[in-house]
């Protein structure tokens, strides 16, 4: 199955940027040529010697802002599986208060010499600009509710996959779209690659002007998931649980929770999907995200081949290389 | 003629413009003891004064100064980022002879000494005619009436509560009723604070970013509201920022009512809209936020059929550590004194506005407004007057940027139409080189 996916077409596509701020502004062959060298990175993470040496001797600093355990670790695997000297910096909101400005924290970075910044911060386009003042390459880890570009690739690889393509299948983007950077990059890339994309919400979790951003919009899930090939479910933040955006969790959970019920109006051999960390019985039942058509742990997988694949093009394009 | 008083001045040979009595003509201006003598073809005819420096305009257009109705300076409480010594140079620079100033200072300009502060400091300092706003309610925080009979008895030209709106409706209701016992002008910035609650123009363009939205409705609501009040108490009233067509066609209906009401813009939506934003640019982050195309057709529209009365620069001075952050952190302002005319000339370039209504908008309208006696070239006025050629190309550049901040939109932007001499009082401030 892997075989017939993982053409070798777009493997050698240059990857023409200093940076990955988004999906937006990519090509779609650039963005098969990233699918296509994740492919590969899959392999060679599944060997028992893990290793590649492309980045042996270049530094990459995870700066996190914001926390995740789940996207940094998958970052810091990915850089050292690569070879590289990786460093975690959590930087914590007490700097930020006492007065360090992002542009203070990027003239210090830039005295370390890192090769590759990988970013996470609370604020849309905080990564942008930390990017215009740093002399490294930047990944965007999630940029407030803007981009999340590697967590749409690694959806992107894990439905090629198990459908073989993109082009033409049904996606239904569900929660919380109007605060997901998440369903934002996916919205971009599956649009980029021929899919039909949905989003499945009550009105007041989508974003103003959403049926002009290349979606279908549903507000009734069952009408949302007719027909759909895979279905992915978003996290929905605790504080917009109770009273500001939806009445209650109960409710939320009532005519936007993924079950058995909702999921039959899906495609028989459709696929969930979610980025985690999961809120279950919230926005998903435990029983189908732990469930056959469940691809969430593979997701993590996934996840940690894609980042390798985007460390390996912004390194192809690193001075001295 | 005191010792000190300048020497006589006449601009010669200019194309004369005077909105307050809709000319525009070749002619001269007579300037004598800080007072317009004649202006106008009339004035070409005449002699000059004894020891009268005659300035040859070379066809470029002599007008009155402009009045900037919306200025905020650092001063007391932010000197590094303007001072009013500071801005008046810029003013000066940019063709402005009289700066309304903001009350958001720190202290907020709410005690008839503070007032006086600002006078003093102005008269000592500034290099253009200062009139201090004073705070529409103590402290700014929408709830306790300011003085008002003391504070327009110390200098204050008008009351605002700055960039924040009264929220609360019954306050707004006596403030409104109580200003008219003064014959006090009440200039609000109208934004419902809860419903803005966002930090660009709400819409797809917001979505894609990912930034949170301030809906139109946020500004056609607090305005609507405001207008049933200024109907039910009789006041007089200026809506100093509107960014929407709604918000016209509400000026509009206010109007036809016979409402005492007049209507601003800021220069910027006039000449920016939101997508100028591009890759989170925090210069072009403001309160109102940018709007889209439409909206800034909508109100060039109004300027030119007058529904609009005054432009202005919201002039804002940020500094670095205001400005440089992420957008939803950074602060919001956008500096303008230098460049309110040359960018206001584009609307004329664009052949959109009439020039005459245009310069109307910056120098007559707001004198009216607040009842001043600039802002004309009237026989006997304070000489306030500038000379500006319309087609003079230049180029914004960081570097000559007067202000002490820095925070331009229009850094090196094109312009055509450079100030060339600017007269305060018959008193020359500024000479382009």
């Amino acid at each position: 199955m892997i075989s017939m996916t993982a053409t070798d077409t777009h493997r050698d596509t240059p990857y023409p940027h200093r940076h990955l701020l988004g999906i937006e502004g990519l090509h779609p062959h650039e963005i098969l040529g990233l699918l296509d060298r994740a492919e590969e990175a899959v392999e060679v993470s599944r060997q028992v010697h893990k290793r590649k040496l492309v980045l042996q001797g270049r530094t990459q600093i995870n700066l996190f802002f914001e926390n995740s355990t789940r996207t940094q670790s998958s970052f810091e695997l990915a850089g050292k599986r690569l070879g590289a000297d990786v460093m975690n910096m959590a930087v914590s909101q007490s700097s930020v208060k006492k007065g360090e400005t992002l542009i203070d924290t990027a003239a210090t970075l830039n005295a370390m010499h890192p090769d590759l910044l990988v970013v996470r911060h609370h604020a849309a386009g905080a990564v942008h600009l930390l990017a215009r003042k740093v002399g490294c390459s930047v990944v965007n880890a999630g940029d407030g509710p803007h981009e999340h570009p590697t967590q749409a690739l690694l959806d992107a690889l894990t439905i090629r996959r198990h459908k073989g393509k993109i082009a033409r299948l049904t996606v239904a983007i569900c929660g919380d779209i109007a605060h997901s950077r998440v369903a934002r990059s996916n919205i971009i890339l599956l649009n980029a690659l021929g899919a039909r994309v949905r989003v499945v919400a009550p009105s007041t979790l989508l974003p103003s002007g959403i049926a002009k951003m290349g979606v279908e919009v549903f507000t009734d899930m069952r009408e949302g998931l007719k027909g759909a090939d895979i279905v992915m479910m978003l996290r929905l933040q605790r504080e917009r649980m109770s009273g500001a955006f939806i009445p209650s969790v109960r409710e939320y959970y009532r005519y936007y929770g993924l079950d058995a019920e909702k999921l039959a109006y899906a495609r028989e051999d459709a696929l969930v999907m979610h980025p985690g960390p999961m809120n279950r019985g919230v926005e998903i039942d435990a029983s189908i995200a732990d469930g056959a058509q469940s691809l969430i742990r593979e997701q993590v997988e996934m996840g940690v081949a894609v980042r390798m694949a985007v460390l390996e093009a912004l390194a192809a394009n690193l001075p001295n290389n | 003629m005191a010792a000190d008083a300048p020497k006589p001045l006449v601009l010669s040979n200019a194309r004369v413009i005077d909105p307050a009595r809709g000319l525009d003509a070749p002619g001269s201006v007579i300037i004598a003891d800080g007072t317009i003598l004649a202006a106008g073809p009339e004035a070409a005819n005449q002699g000059t004064p004894y020891g009268a420096e005659v300035y040859d305009c070379k066809g470029a257009i002599a007008c009155p100064g402009l009045i900037d109705l919306c200025v905020s300076v650092g001063e007391p409480g932010a000197e590094h980022r303007e001072t009013l010594a500071s801005a008046s140079k810029a003013a000066a620079a940019g063709g402005v002879t009289t700066i309304c100033t903001m009350p958001d200072t720190d202290p907020v300009i709410d005690d008839p000494a503070l007032v006086d502060f600002i006078l003093r400091r102005a008269r000592d300092t500034a290099i253009v005619n200062v009139l201090p706003l004073a705070a529409l309610t103590k402290g700014l925080e929408g709830k306790e009436m300011a003085e008002i009979g003391l504070l327009q008895e110390a200098g204050a030209a008008a009351f605002t509560n700055g960039n924040r709106s009264v929220k609360n409706a019954q306050v707004m209701r006596r403030m409104m009723t109580y200003a008219r016992d003064f014959g006090a002008l009440v200039i609000h910035h109208t934004e419902d604070p809860d419903l803005a609650g966002g930090v660009m123009n709400a819409g797809l363009n917001a979505s894609w970013k990912g930034l949170s939205g301030v809906p139109r409705e946020a500004e056609i609501i607090m305005l609507e509201r405001d207008l049933r009040l200024v109907g039910m108490s009789k006041s007089k009233y200026h809506a100093n920022l509107i960014s929407t067509s709604d918000s016209a066609d509400v000026i509009r209906l206010g109007k036809s009512r016979g409402l005492d009401i007049t209507a601003g813009v800021s220069i910027n939506h006039l000449t920016h809209n939101e997508n100028d934003i591009g890759a989170y640019r925090t210069f072009f982050k403001m309160s109102p936020p940018l709007r889209d195309e439409d909206d800034r057709q909508a109100m060039i529209a109004a300027v030119a059929d007058g529904t609009i009365d005054i432009i202005c620069s919201n002039h804002d001075p940020q500094d670095v550590e205001t400005k440089r952050h992420p957008w939803a952190e950074a602060e919001d302002g956008a500096i303008g004194l230098e460049t309110l005319l040359a960018a206001a000339l584009r609307l004329h370039h664009s052949g959109q506005v009439d020039l005459v209504t245009l310069l109307g908008a910056m120098t007559s309208r707001p004198a009216d407004r607040l009842g001043l006696e600039t802002g004309r070239l009237s026989k006997g006025a304070p000489a306030d007057v500038i000379v500006f050629d319309p087609d003079r190309p230049w180029v914004l550049e960081k570097s000559a940027i007067r202000s002490r901040s820095k925070n331009s939109p229009f850094e090196d932007a094109r312009f055509s139409g450079r100030t060339l001499r600017t007269v305060v009082s018959g008193k020359t401030v500024f000479e382009y080189a």
